[in-house]
């Protein structure tokens, strides 16, 4: 494998992450029975707020101005520890999954930062939702990781993911479906879906992540949408590499399938949101709990069988 | 004689009991099979004793022991029990609440899970597989959860749910103790037997041994109603008809001590007799002192002669954790206990009868009221107490003198320090309601016979030990003392 | 195995997360089939001797108790929620830790040197524990049975593991009498549920030692 191969993975992400909410929404329109916006919308808007100006308030001070830079360049380097496509990330280094869990972590601080900066009481409620779920959910992602690390016995996110092949699956196949569904989970609550949070909602009391962001506008807003695309792409990278185990035939045959499994985890979350109703906010933390305990059991009994 | 006849003859007689809607014919097979399994059991029993080699149930020092004192117990319950039915059925229990539809009628049920009762506890006593020691152990539960909600009042309900509850979980723990045991062999089958495991006592696993001894006495101790496991028991025993509280006092904590001494028995050549016996003495003295200081000023009178069974069962733990001289003494008191307890929980039964109170400062002058009644009670108290002419002194005094010997100076005085308690507790309460002057409107009623005669024998009995232990019994105590405790010194 | 094992795992998380009776009771069911499967299969391939254990248990603690559970449950007027001392996040926090207790001790036990799975006695243990942790924490009577029935699980999982050849006959006692142990105590949960109209065993206090002078309730308050 040849290193400009390595970058073709989050080059992939950055150019296609916008396609995903896109999917998502045609799929829910057609669960609804309508036609939907067209697929490209994400890139629509981005480039239309790109173009706008900002617009601050008298409140916010520089924290605010800040933060969505911080966020998105954040989830951009997060983006390039992640090993895509059954290739290695273009960074990788000895325990870089933890960097990668606390890049996700800094790019949520900035936004709850910024939320809070503008003395909204509506966007200091979602940034403390975000702060609590996250809370919950991040063992979730960790657990998982140390489970694969125990797994393949190293401890490099790229090295980690790397060894998880057909053969795995056929050895313990209960532990990384445990793993599978924990992190589907996860994927849904990390990026605000339904049933943990509902992106269309327009109910300001009942958002968690729409809410924190509803003072930035323009190019800022934008940069915040890119981010959140980003990170779904993230997401949807780490569980494809756990069900879909790409061996390493060639980059060629890699990229289109990778693409293809991206957009099909997009259409299963947009099933899901179609069929499925948003959880009371006060059965939220069950959900995580459960998902954090279906990956602690897979790591106890992982460590029982060794 | 085929010691399976122990456990089935009771068992389909109290199939067929629930399905007899005649009262006296149902009473008398229930009798006749009492009187039947005593007659055999002390024929058993009584030396040469014939072992039967049998994989499932046999017979040894220890069965020739206590077969015959369920027996004997079983007998005086099963007549005072139909001296019971018969005045319930002339003024009912102050608990009982008002019939309502039954597929079977009560007392079909109470006779029927009483023989069932007596099927299961031969069962434990005469077992000689682990496995089968088990099942047997639990069926007793099962057998006398419905007779103790017998009245079928809250607190009888409350009472069978705690004993179902507790002593299910116990029990299962002691089931993983067996599968311990099973791993400390090999595993298979002919190996969970006494004889099996004491054949390869060199090779056994102690690791897995000792694990499966601290379940199994665990799970079994909770049944026998060792402090702090015997939560279940004065509940139980207080909510119970009298007759049964007199038999899981007297019959069936011998009968789950009996299932622990199995495994301390298989200990014991292993080399981790020290080990079983620490954990013996450790829980006799924990349950003494602890029913000591329940019985103080205990407000009813059932509890305290449950939480007195509590310190009793501690007294016969203490003695098996001393070796051979102390074993002597417990199955010396075993037999004394449960012949005394019984006699007592009778005693109460009319009693309650009586006032239709379980409140013990709510009665006054038994003595007065009615004499017979009055008498038992206070010998009752005389015996428990472990006063000279009844055996209950004497085994007493041999666990006091075993431990002085051995020089357990702190042990010897927590045991004085608690039968003392025990003592002053119980003759607060006791005196209190057999002396004194009756309430003038009370009356004297007259208690039927029946009710009267198996307390009146078993107190005989009790005092005849303390006078006289025969010959044959003396050497059956020795070889179960042997097999418990090692060498005689 | 191990995907058995695992999942019997998961049902012990489950149920402690699982706030609903009927969903509870069915995940015994589950639990009761899995067990049987762990005998019929054993360590390595199908074990034709696990045959008639494996089936019996199947039968009982897969289909027969939880049957009969649900019927006690349906004709109860309890509430169908089931009310804990300790939260469902909590309870199954403390789940994980209790089996994660059970990895540590099984493997402090050198399981693998004397040919046991140390994966199976890691779950045994575990629905050990998770029972009694019901029984503990939960106070309605029926869930109380269900923990019993865990407890009871574990320890059959434990028999599996041991490799204990019982003969089919004590296999039959012990069911038997884990089976009439059920059957007893749903028949106490109905008549609990008429005399109490309710089934929370915390309330259950009637019965104690009033040591500190106070009068007991007479005992002739049955008396109407």
């Amino acid at each position: 494998m040849t290193p400009s191969t390595m970058w073709i993975g989050p080059l992939c992400g950055l150019l296609f992450a916008p396609l995903l909410p896109g999917v998502i929404n045609r799929v829910k329109a057609f669960f609804a029975g309508r036609r939907g916006q067209p697929i490209l919308q994400a890139y629509h808007d981005l480039f239309k707020l790109v173009r706008k100006g900002v617009v601050y308030s008298e409140t916010s001070g520089g924290v605010f101005r800040f933060a969505p830079y911080l966020t998105l360049s954040a989830v951009i380097l997060a983006l390039f520890l992640m090993p895509m496509s059954g290739m290695r990330a273009p960074l990788s280094f000895q325990g870089d999954f933890l960097l990668m869990v606390y890049l996700l972590g800094i790019a949520r601080f900035a936004m709850v930062l910024a939320a809070l900066d503008t003395g909204s009481s509506f966007e200091g409620m979602g940034a403390s939702r975000e702060v609590q779920f996250s809370a919950l959910a991040e063992p979730c992602l960790l657990v998982g990781l140390l489970f694969l690390s125990a797994h393949s016995g190293r401890v490099g996110l790229s090295d980690i993911l790397g060894r998880i092949t057909a053969g795995s699956w056929q050895d313990m196949p209960a532990m990384l479906a445990l793993l599978g569904s924990a992190w589907f989970i996860l994927l849904l609550a990390e990026n605000a879906r339904i049933p943990v949070d509902d992106p269309n909602t327009h109910l300001e009391l009942t958002m968690i992540h729409e809410v924190m962001i509803l003072d930035t506008s323009g190019p800022d807003f934008g940069a915040m949408l890119y981010a959140a695309a980003l990170k779904l792409w993230i997401f949807g990278a780490l569980l494809l590499n756990l069900i879909l185990p790409l061996g390493p035939p060639s980059p060629w045959v890699q990229i289109p399938f990778f693409v293809i499994g991206m957009l099909s985890i997009a259409v299963t979350v947009g099933v899901v949101e179609s069929i499925m109703a948003r959880l009371r906010l006060l059965m939220v933390p069950k959900l995580l709990i459960g998902a954090t305990a279906l990956v602690t059991t897979a790591l106890i009994m992982k460590m029982a069988v060794r | 004689m085929n010691p399976w006849l122990f456990v089935w003859i009771p068992a389909i007689a109290g199939c067929m009991a629930y399905f007899i809607s005649n009262d006296a014919l149902r009473r008398t097979l229930w009798l006749s099979v009492a009187f039947l399994h005593l007659i055999g059991s002390l024929f058993a029993a009584s030396p040469p004793l014939t072992l039967f080699p049998g994989a499932w149930f046999g017979f040894d020092s220890l069965t020739a022991l206590f077969l015959p004192i369920t027996s004997i117990l079983f007998l005086g319950a099963s007549v005072y029990g139909v001296g019971a039915l018969r005045r319930d059925a002339r003024m009912p229990h102050p608990d009982r609440l008002p019939r309502r539809s039954f597929r079977f009628s009560p007392e079909a049920i109470f006779s029927g899970c009483m023989l069932l009762f007596l099927a299961s506890m031969s069962g434990v006593i005469l077992s000689r597989h682990f496995g089968l020691q088990w099942v047997v152990i639990e069926a007793t539960t099962l057998a006398s959860a419905p007779l103790i909600y017998y009245h079928r009042s809250r607190h009888s309900l409350e009472a069978a749910w705690k004993y179902l509850m507790i002593c299910s979980v116990g029990i299962a723990l002691a089931l993983l103790g067996v599968f311990c045991l099973a791993l400390a062999g090999s595993g298979a089958i002919e190996t969970l037997t006494i004889e099996g495991m004491l054949e390869r006592a060199g090779v056994l696993k102690t690791a897995w041994l000792k694990l499966a001894f601290i379940f199994i006495l665990i799970g079994y101790g909770t049944k026998m109603g060792l402090a702090p496991l015997h939560t279940w028991l004065p509940d139980a025993h207080s909510e119970a008809p009298s007759p049964v509280s007199a038999l899981l006092s007297g019959a069936l904590l011998n009968c789950a001590f009996l299932s622990i001494l199995r495994v301390h028995q298989v200990c014991l050549p292993c080399g981790i007799g020290d080990f079983s016996r620490d954990l013996f003495t450790l829980f006799g003295l924990v349950s003494m002192g602890l029913a000591g200081i329940f019985i103080l000023h205990q407000p009813e009178y059932k509890r305290m002669l449950a939480y007195s069974s509590v310190e009793h069962m501690g007294i016969l733990s203490l003695g098996v954790g001393l070796g051979a001289a102390g074993a002597y003494g417990s199955m010396l008191h075993a037999l004394n206990h449960s012949l005394v307890k019984a006699m007592l929980f009778m005693a109460a039964g009319n009693i309650l009868w009586m006032y239709r109170t379980k409140t013990a400062s709510a009665i006054r002058g038994i003595l007065r009221r009615n004499p017979t009644a009055g008498a038992l009670w206070l010998g009752g108290f005389i015996a428990i107490a472990g006063s000279p002419p009844f055996g209950t002194f004497l085994s007493e005094f041999i666990v006091l003198r075993t431990l002085l010997d051995q020089s357990r100076w702190l042990a010897a005085a927590i045991y004085t320090l608690s039968l003392l308690t025990a003592f002053v507790g119980m003759a607060s309460i006791m005196l209190r309601m057999a002396l004194g002057d009756p309430n003038p409107t009370e009356t004297r009623e007259k208690l039927d016979p029946l009710c009267i005669a198996p307390p009146l024998i078993l107190g005989f009995l009790a005092l005849g030990l303390g006078v006289f232990i025969p010959r044959d019994l003396h050497l059956t105590l020795i070889q179960a003392a042997q097999a418990i405790g090692g060498f005689m010194p | 195995m191990t995907t058995l094992t695992v999942l019997l795992a998961l049902t012990g998380v489950l149920l402690l997360g699982s706030s609903r009776l009927s969903i509870s009771i069915r995940l015994v069911a589950i639990q009761g089939f899995l067990l049987g499967m762990t005998a019929l299969w054993g360590e390595s391939g199908f074990h034709a001797a696990g045959l008639s254990s494996g089936l019996s248990g199947m039968l009982v603690k897969g289909i027969v108790l939880p049957w009969l559970l649900l019927f006690v449950l349906k004709q109860s007027g309890a509430r169908r929620e089931i009310e804990p001392f300790i939260g469902f996040g909590a309870s199954m926090l403390i789940g994980l830790l209790l089996m994660g207790l059970s990895a540590w001790i099984a493997w402090r036990m050198q399981l693998v040197e004397q040919g046991l799975s140390p994966a199976l006695f890691t779950v045994a243990l575990d629905l050990m524990l998770v029972g009694l942790f019901l029984i503990i924490t939960r106070r309605k009577a029926i869930t109380q049975t269900l923990g019993y029935l865990i407890m009871e699980n574990g320890v059959y999982a434990l028999g599996v593991g041991a490799g204990t050849e019982f003969s089919f006959l004590l296999e039959i006692g012990v069911l038997l009498d884990v089976f009439v142990g059920v059957f007893l105590m749903g028949i106490m949960i109905f008549r609990i549920d008429r005399e109490f109209e309710h089934i929370d065993t915390d309330r259950f206090i009637e019965l104690r030692d009033t040591a500190s002078g106070k009068l007991p309730v007479e005992a002739g308050e049955g008396v109407r």
